[in-house]
């Protein structure tokens, strides 16, 4: 038995049995969200390369699995990242399943967790780029509805995130030849405009971000929200391992400022579009990108504090997404739109959902109490001191969003004085909604458990921040 | 450049033979052959898609009517890339003809995808752009693995490219 086998293999099997032999929506959800549950115990519980004995026999859990002449390989590094996908992977359909959406999303979610895994694991690391596009391709029947054309936000997707592959894995081939000649500028500059135009397309880095807010009008706002926290979240992975692969990149001033610039201005050109959107989905985007624009951020601190903080994101960032997605597509179900126009005073009707929205987008902010906020100080302050120039534009992608979620909180409870209070969500959707606000609560109290979970993820990238 | 996805497809089909043929400059014909057969099986499924799918006609805002553009806009694509691909040439140590061909086809496909918004044109457009690619990475990687990957990646798109067009017509036809 190895590695591979249990996280990359095993998963994708399962998927493919999913989709082919389960047809009820909870059966499907239950059974992905407990297989994700246990795949993640495991990581969290066995050591790979480790002998363990039951009885008379004794097994390991070998690293490696070859294929074609190539490997994949998870090692014991690895496990805390596979605790973390595994339970992301398991709150999105465990979401699912009281939205109705569990046949759409989890058995192709699964798939695609699995070829994303395969994309940590591959080696030489390079070919993530061509797992990536397979997983990209794997989503698209999750992103169209039957019965409708596909809207220009799925193929705008296809296209950017098709047009990243060819430009990593070329400047690849180049990073190699850097590799052998050090001294040859003319490849190093061709090598990193490359590089950057693979990246910026797969991280939807401005000008090429378009696909965000128009995916979140196409499909339903908790797809839109598995995809904005699964495949970003690769590329940042991706764009890590880049980074710990070649030390002239992460000594390399100007990469550390391409890393920061590129943060600081999808911070502050998400945050200012959000401010004068008036439709839901278009604001949980622009969140979204801002969320990408700190993790390039924090790895452009290029610091230990720094990879500690980029990994620390993810899991305030988790909690406010599913949250986030999970109400709006409540709220989506009842008004059809999520134009402020059609939302006018949902807040009365749905205001376990309306809370969930204002929740999760004010823990984005950075709210104290919230979620976000501990993890978002320690990210400002450490700015702060090393580019104290930069705080401005932080300021105002938050005060952008900040606004956003006062816009959305005041349409949410504009409605005619004694109008009185309902609540029309189901039982199951508002008990979830009230575990994820208190969720949000209690991570912004207790930052600790947050880096409970992903202080041991650091350790697969060694030379980061060194 | 076509309108009529027969002829469309039937230029892929034919554009996928050209890349065999580059490709084989570089790799043993069994592996070359891989670019062939994987490009014609997703010619195979686009067009059988279309084919059980009712015919409308296109209704292509973006793109400009005229022959006249199209053929300059052509054109002009094919001297850009030939000037790209002579400086490219000497930088790779690829000969002329490969690297123009991969140019030329990653050129071709960039101007497609810039001027459409049918999936059918859009997928042909992204299969012609990775096809140039290909041919260009062909000489500098030649692991069975990429070769593998690089198949799958094209049929996904092909498949992908066809259940986006089959969505379509359903919601055209409800």
């Amino acid at each position: 038995m190895s590695a591979p086998i249990i996280w990359i293999v095993f998963p994708a099997v399962a998927a493919a049995l999913m989709l082919l032999l389960l047809r009820e929506e909870r059966a499907t959800a239950i059974i992905g969200c407990i297989l994700c549950a246990c795949l993640a115990l495991l990581a969290w519980g066995l050591s790979i390369d480790t002998a363990y004995a039951i009885g008379a026999t004794s097994f390991k859990i070998s690293p490696s699995l070859d294929i074609l002449g190539r490997r994949l390989s998870l090692t014991m590094a690895d496990q805390p990242l596979l605790v973390l996908i595994y339970i992301s992977t398991a709150v999105w359909f465990l979401g699912s399943v009281f939205i109705n959406l569990a046949r759409r999303l989890v058995p192709l979610g699964l798939a695609i967790t699995s070829v994303l895994v395969a994309s940590l694991a591959v080696e030489p690391f390079l070919y993530a780029a061509l797992l990536i596009e397979m997983a990209v391709l794997l989503s698209i029947p999750m992103l169209i509805t039957q019965g409708q054309p596909p809207g220009r936000g799925v193929l705008r997707f296809l296209i950017f995130q098709t047009l990243a592959m060819p430009f990593i894995l070329f400047s690849g081939w180049l990073l190699a030849g850097i590799e052998a000649n050090p001294g040859n500028l003319a490849l190093v500059q061709s090598a990193g405009i490359l590089l950057g135009l693979g990246f910026a397309f797969l991280l939807a880095i401005f000008p090429f971000y378009t696909w965000f807010p128009l995916l979140v009008e196409d499909v339903p706002p908790f797809i839109a929200g598995f995809i904005l926290w699964t495949f970003p979240t690769a590329a940042l992975l991706f764009l890590t391992s880049f980074l710990e692969r070649y030390s002239w990149m992460r000594t390399s001033s100007a990469m550390i400022s391409v890393l920061v610039a590129a943060g600081i201005l999808m911070i502050a050109i998400g945050g200012i579009l959000a401010a004068f959107q008036r439709y839901l989905g278009r604001i949980l985007a622009y969140g979204m990108l801002m969320e990408t624009g700190f993790s390039l951020l924090a790895l452009g601190l290029n610091s230990f504090s720094g990879v500690s903080l980029f990994f620390a994101l993810f899991l305030p960032r988790l909690l406010s997404l599913t949250t986030w997605s999970f109400a709006l597509t409540i709220i989506q179900k009842k008004s059809t739109s999520l134009k402020f126009s059609e939302v006018k005073g949902l807040g009365r009707i749905y205001p376990f959902a309306s809370i969930g929205v204002g929740l999760a987008t004010l823990s984005l902010v950075g709210l104290p109490m919230l979620a976000g906020f501990p993890i978002r100080q320690a990210l400002v302050e450490t700015v702060a001191q090393q580019f104290p120039s930069l705080i401005l534009w932080i300021f105002l992608g938050s005060l952008g969003l900040t606004v956003a979620a006062m816009r959305t909180l005041a349409v949410f409870f504009m409605t005619p004085a004694g109008t009185p209070w309902e609540r029309n969500e189901t039982g199951q959707q508002s008990v979830l909604l009230f575990i994820e606000w208190g969720l949000l609560v209690l991570l912004g109290l207790f930052p600790q458990w947050v880096v409970l979970l992903t202080d041991r993820i650091p350790v697969m990238f060694q030379h980061l921040g060194q | 450049m076509s309108r009529d996805w027969r002829w469309l497809l039937g230029i892929l089909a034919i554009q996928y033979i050209g890349v065999f043929w580059l490709t084989f400059a570089y790799w043993p014909i069994a592996m070359a052959t891989v670019k062939l057969v994987t490009g014609w099986m997703a010619c195979a499924a686009l067009g059988i898609t279309q084919i059980n799918i009712s015919q409308h006609p296109v209704r292509e805002t973006a793109w400009p009517h005229s022959w006249l553009f199209r053929i300059l806009a052509a054109a002009i694509v094919a001297v850009a890339s030939l000037a790209i691909a002579v400086r490219a040439s000497a930088w790779l140590g690829m000969n002329l003809s490969t690297t123009w061909g991969s140019i030329l086809l990653m050129g071709m496909g960039l101007l497609y995808l810039g001027v459409t918004a049918q999936p059918l044109r859009i997928v042909t457009g992204l299969l012609t752009l990775l096809a140039g690619f290909e041919i260009l990475y062909a000489a500098v990687e030649n692991s069975a693995l990429v070769a593998a990957l690089l198949a799958v990646v094209n049929l996904g798109l092909a498949l992908g490219g066809a259940y986006v067009i089959s969505a379509q017509e359903k919601g055209e036809t409800a």
